[in-house]
C-alpha cells in the first residue's frame, strides 16, 4: 500500500515537473516570437518557437495570448500565426478551446488589442451571443475595431427610432466612442437634422490655427529640397522667428495666421491663400501637452510636405497629388509636458491638369485608436497679422 | 531495388512539382498569361460554374493554384489593414484555412483598388503573398507562417498614396518584387526559402504600378526577370540583381510587358517589340502605337499580339510586323488582363461579364459570354482544365461538368 502511495506520488511529481519545464519552454519560445527582428534572420527561429508553443496545446493559449502585449506588429504577426495554428488544431481533434478564460481574455482591456480581436472573432464563429455580450460595453475601447462595432449598434438602434428626443443621446453616445470617418459623418449628420451641434473638428482634434509663411520658390520641384528662412532657423536650432521678413518666390513674405473651420480641419491654401504652383509655404502651431506621452500625428495631404516637432523632423514625403485622406499618415511622435511646436513645410508643384490644383493639409493629433487627444490649450504661435478663415 | 522503394517513399511523401498543372503567379508560370497545355471551356454558361467560395473582405488579386489548392489574398477590416492568405479546395470549394496578418505599411488606396490587389506567387512549396501595404507573407502549404517582410515599415516612404500594385514573381530560389513609388523605389531579390534578401537595385523614383516579367533562358543566357518603369525596361539577373541591360525608351507605368517565343512585348508608345541578341544586346523588332494597351497588359501568342484598351476595344497585330490587323469592341470596362490558352482568349470586364474570343485571321469572334453579376478587377488563374477568377465577395471555379 505504502509503495503504491509512493509510486503515485513520484508520478504525480514527474508530472508538475514535465509541466513546469514545458511552461517554461513556452514562455521561452514566446519571448523568441516576441523578439522578432526586421528582415528575415530571425525567421528559423520564429518557426521553431511557433512549433513548440503550438504542440503545447490550450496550456500555451493564455500565455501566448498575453504575449501580444506590447509586442511589435511583425511579432503580433508571429503570435497571432501560432494562434491560428494552435486554434485550428484543437478544432481538428474535436477539443473545445477554453471558451470562458478567453471571453474574459476580450473582455480585458489591458491586454493588447490585437490579441482580444483575435480571439473575440475565433469565439464568435461558434457563440454569435459573444457579441450582445461583450460589444456594448466596448463604445470606448483601446481597439478601434471594437469600438467601431459598439459605435454601429448604437447607430442602428438609433436609427429605427422615430422620436428624436429618444435618438438624439443614442446618436450623442454612439459620437462620443465613433473614429472612423464615416461613422462620424453619418451620426453627424443625423444629429445635426435634428438641429443638434456637432464639432467634428474638435472631435477628431484637428489642428486650426496656424501661422503660414510663403510662398518660397519650388518650381521644377526644387524647393523640397532647398532649406528657406523658417527651415534655416529649425536646422540651427533655433525657435522660429514669427516676426521675420524672409525672401519669398517673387517678394519679401511674413507670417501671417490662418484657420479652418472645416469639419475636417482642411486648411486649403489654394482657396484661402493662392494656388501658388510651384511654391511651398512654412505653416507652424503649438499644442500644449499636460503630461511627456506618445501621439500619432495624423496628416492628410496631395502635396508633399515634412514635418518637424519640437525641431527634430519627423517624417518628409515627396509625392505630389496621388490622392489625399483623412489619416493619410501615421506619425508618431513623443510630446513633452508643456508647449510643443510643430513647423510644416508643404510643398506645390506646377501641374496642370484639373486634378492637380489642391494645396491643402490637415493635421491632427490622437492615440493609437484615432481618438482626439485634445491640448491644454492650442493656438497659432504669437500674436501677428490679421487672419485669413476660410 | 532499395533505392527504387526509397526513391518511391520519398516520391510519394514529397509534393509532386506538376508545374504544367499549376498557375503559380500573376499571368501564369511564365508571366505572360499563357495557359499553356491547359483546355478551358469555350461555351460559358451558369453550368459551368463549378462553385464559387465565399471570400471575406477585398480583393483584386488574382487566384493562384498549386496542385489541389487554390490560394487567393485579401483585406478587411475598415482601414484594409487585415491582411487574408486562403487556400481552397479546387474540387470543392470548401475553404481549407485563412491565415490573417496585420499590415505592417500604409494601407490607403483609391477606392477602386485595395490593399490586396498585388497576386500573389508559388514555387510550388510555399506561396508569397504581397500587398499594397508593402507587407510580403510567405506561408506553406498548409498555411504555416515561414517569414514575413515588412517592406512597409522597413522603407516607409516606399509607398503610393493611390496604392501600390506590382505583384511578385518566382525565378528559380528567388521571388522578385518591384517597389517603385514617387517618394522611395526599389526592387529586390529575396531567397524563397529564409526571406532573407539576396539583392535590392534601385529603381527610377516614380509612381509604378506594373509587375515583373520573366525572360526564359536560352543557349546563351540565364532567365532574366524584366522590370518596366516609365523609364523603360530593365533585365536584371535574378540571382546576382545585375543589370544585364536597358531598353530605355519609356514604358507605360500600368500594363505590364509580355514575353513570348523569345519576343519581349513592352507597352511603350503603344506596344513596342523587342529581341533580345548577343552579348546583352537587343534589336528593337516594330513599334504600333494602333495597338495600346490600357489597364490590362498586352498578350502575345500563337503569332498575335493582344492589348485590350480600358473601354473594352481588343486590338490584335501580326507579332511579325506590328501591324493592326482587326479590332473587337466588347461591352464594358475592362481592368484585368485576359488569358489565353487552348487557341482562345479569356477576358473579364468590370462589370463581371466574361467572354471567350477565338480570334481569327481577319476578325475576333466572341463564341460565348457569362455574366458573373459582380465587379472582376482581377486576373484569372487557369489549371486542370478550370478557370478561376475572382471578384471582392467571392472566387468562381468555372470548368466543364463531366
Amino acid at each position: 500500500m505504502e509503495l503504491q502511495i509512493v509510486r503515485i506520488f513520484a508520478f504525480l511529481l514527474t508530472m508538475a515537473l514535465m509541466s513546469a519545464v514545458r511552461a517554461d519552454d513556452i514562455s521561452a519560445a514566446i519571448d523568441v516570437l516576441r523578439a522578432v527582428r526586421p528582415g528575415a534572420a530571425d525567421s528559423a527561429a520564429a518557426r521553431n518557437a511557433v512549433q513548440e508553443v503550438t504542440t503545447g496545446g490550450s496550456q500555451a493559449l493564455l500565455p501566448l495570448l498575453h504575449g501580444f502585449r506590447d509586442a511589435t506588429p511583425l511579432s503580433v504577426n508571429w503570435l497571432r500565426n501560432a494562434f491560428e495554428q494552435m486554434a485550428d488544431a484543437e478544432t481538428k481533434a474535436g477539443r473545445q478551446l477554453p471558451q470562458s478564460e478567453l471571453e474574459a481574455f476580450v473582455a480585458d482591456q489591458s491586454q493588447s488589442p490585437f490579441a482580444r480581436r483575435l480571439v473575440y472573432e475565433t469565439l464568435k464563429r461558434t457563440d454569435p451571443g459573444i457579441e450582445n455580450r461583450l460589444i456594448p460595453d466596448m463604445l470606448l475601447d483601446a481597439s478601434p475595431e471594437f469600438r467601431r462595432d459598439a459605435v454601429a449598434l448604437l447607430m442602428t438602434e438609433a436609427s429605427h427610432l422615430q422620436d428624436a428626443a429618444i435618438a438624439t443621446p443614442l446618436y450623442r453616445k454612439a459620437f462620443s466612442g465613433a473614429v472612423h470617418e464615416d461613422q462620424v459623418k453619418t451620426i453627424a449628420e443625423a444629429l445635426r437634422k435634428h438641429n443638434e451641434e456637432v464639432d467634428i473638428q474638435k472631435h477628431f482634434g484637428f489642428l486650426s490655427q496656424w501661422s503660414i509663411v510663403g510662398p518660397f520658390d519650388n518650381k521644377e520641384e526644387k524647393g523640397f529640397a532647398m532649406a528657406y528662412g523658417p527651415e534655416l532657423e529649425v536646422n540651427a536650432s533655433l525657435d522660429l522667428n514669427l516676426q521675420a521678413e524672409y525672401d519669398g518666390q517673387s517678394a519679401k513674405v511674413r507670417w501671417q495666421s490662418i484657420s479652418t473651420t472645416d469639419d475636417y480641419g482642411v486648411v486649403d491654401i489654394a482657396k484661402q491663400i493662392e494656388n501658388y504652383k510651384g511654391s511651398l509655404m512654412y505653416a507652424t502651431t503649438t499644442w500644449t501637452s499636460n503630461k511627456e506621452q506618445q501621439v500619432e500625428i495624423r496628416l492628410g495631404t496631395p502635396n508633399s510636405w515634412k514635418l518637424w516637432v519640437n525641431g527634430q523632423l519627423v517624417f518628409e514625403r515627396e509625392e505630389y497629388h496621388r490622392s489625399s485622406q483623412l489619416d493619410q499618415y501615421r506619425v508618431p511622435v513623443n510630446l513633452r509636458a508643456g508647449s510643443n511646436t510643430l513647423l510644416l513645410k508643404i510643398c506645390q508643384n506646377s501641374q496642370t491638369q484639373d486634378w492637380a490644383q489642391r494645396y491643402q493639409y490637415q493635421i491632427r493629433i490622437c492615440n493609437s485608436t484615432g481618438s482626439a487627444l485634445l491640448p491644454s490649450s492650442s493656438t497659432a504661435r504669437s500674436e501677428i497679422g490679421s487672419g485669413v478663415r476660410q | 531495388m532499395k533505392w527504387i522503394i526509397t526513391f518511391l517513399i520519398v516520391a510519394a511523401g514529397t509534393r509532386p512539382l506538376s508545374l504544367a498543372a499549376d498557375w503559380r503567379q500573376f499571368r501564369g508560370n511564365a508571366a505572360n498569361s499563357v495557359a499553356t497545355g491547359e483546355t478551358l471551356p469555350t461555351e460559358l454558361s451558369g453550368d459551368t460554374i463549378a462553385w464559387k467560395a465565399r471570400l471575406p473582405g477585398r480583393g483584386l488579386s488574382g487566384p493562384i493554384v498549386i496542385g489541389e489548392q487554390v490560394f487567393v489574398s485579401a483585406s478587411s477590416g475598415y482601414a484594409q489593414d487585415r491582411l487574408h492568405v486562403i487556400s481552397i479546395d479546387t474540387a470543392t470549394g470548401t475553404q481549407q484555412w485563412d491565415r490573417e496578418f496585420i499590415a505592417t505599411g500604409r494601407t490607403l488606396t483609391h477606392d477602386k483598388m485595395c490593399n490586396a490587389t498585388p497576386t500573389m506567387a508559388s514555387d510550388g512549396e510555399r506561396v508569397f503573398a504581397f500587398f499594397s501595404s508593402n507587407d510580403l507573407i510567405c506561408l506553406d502549404l498548409a498555411g504555416n507562417l515561414q517569414w514575413f517582410r515588412g517592406f512597409g515599415s522597413e522603407f516607409p516612404n516606399a509607398s503610393n498614396s493611390l496604392g501600390m500594385s506590382s505583384s511578385p514573381v518566382v525565378l528559380g530560389h528567388t521571388v522578385v518584387v518591384q517597389v517603385e513609388s514617387d517618394a522611395e523605389s526599389f526592387a529586390c531579390g529575396i531567397d524563397v526559402e529564409s526571406g532573407v534578401t539576396i539583392w535590392q537595385i534601385d529603381r527610377p523614383r516614380a509612381a509604378n504600378w506594373t509587375s515583373p516579367a520573366i525572360l526564359p533562358a536560352t543557349d546563351q543566357q540565364s532567365a532574366l526577370v524584366l522590370l518596366q518603369s516609365s523609364k523603360g525596361l530593365t533585365a536584371v539577373d535574378p540571382v546576382s540583381g545585375s543589370i544585364v541591360w536597358n531598353f530605355d525608351q519609356g514604358a507605360s507605368t500600368i500594363p505590364s510587358v509580355t514575353v513570348d517565343s523569345g519576343s519581349i512585348v513592352i507597352p511603350s508608345n503603344g506596344l513596342t517589340a523587342i529581341r533580345p541578341g548577343k552579348d546583352n544586346t537587343f534589336e528593337q523588332l516594330w513599334n504600333s502605337s494602333s495597338i495600346s494597351p490600357g489597364t490590362s497588359s498586352p498578350v502575345v501568342v500563337d503569332g498575335w499580339a493582344f492589348a485590350l484598351n480600358s473601354a473594352g476595344v481588343l486590338s490584335a497585330g501580326d507579332i511579325k510586323t506590328g501591324e493592326r490587323l482587326w479590332q473587337l469592341r466588347l461591352r464594358g470596362s475592362f481592368s484585368s488582363t485576359p488569358i489565353t490558352a487552348n487557341g482562345y482568349l479569356y477576358l473579364f470586364n468590370e462589370d463581371g461579364n466574361a467572354f471567350v474570343v477565338k480570334p481569327e485571321k481577319d476578325q475576333g469572334i466572341i463564341v460565348s459570354e457569362l455574366d458573373l453579376a459582380e465587379k472582376i478587377l482581377c486576373s484569372p488563374g487557369a489549371a486542370n482544365g478550370a478557370l478561376y477568377v475572382r471578384s471582392d465577395a467571392h472566387l468562381f471555379k468555372i470548368a466543364e461538368r463531366h
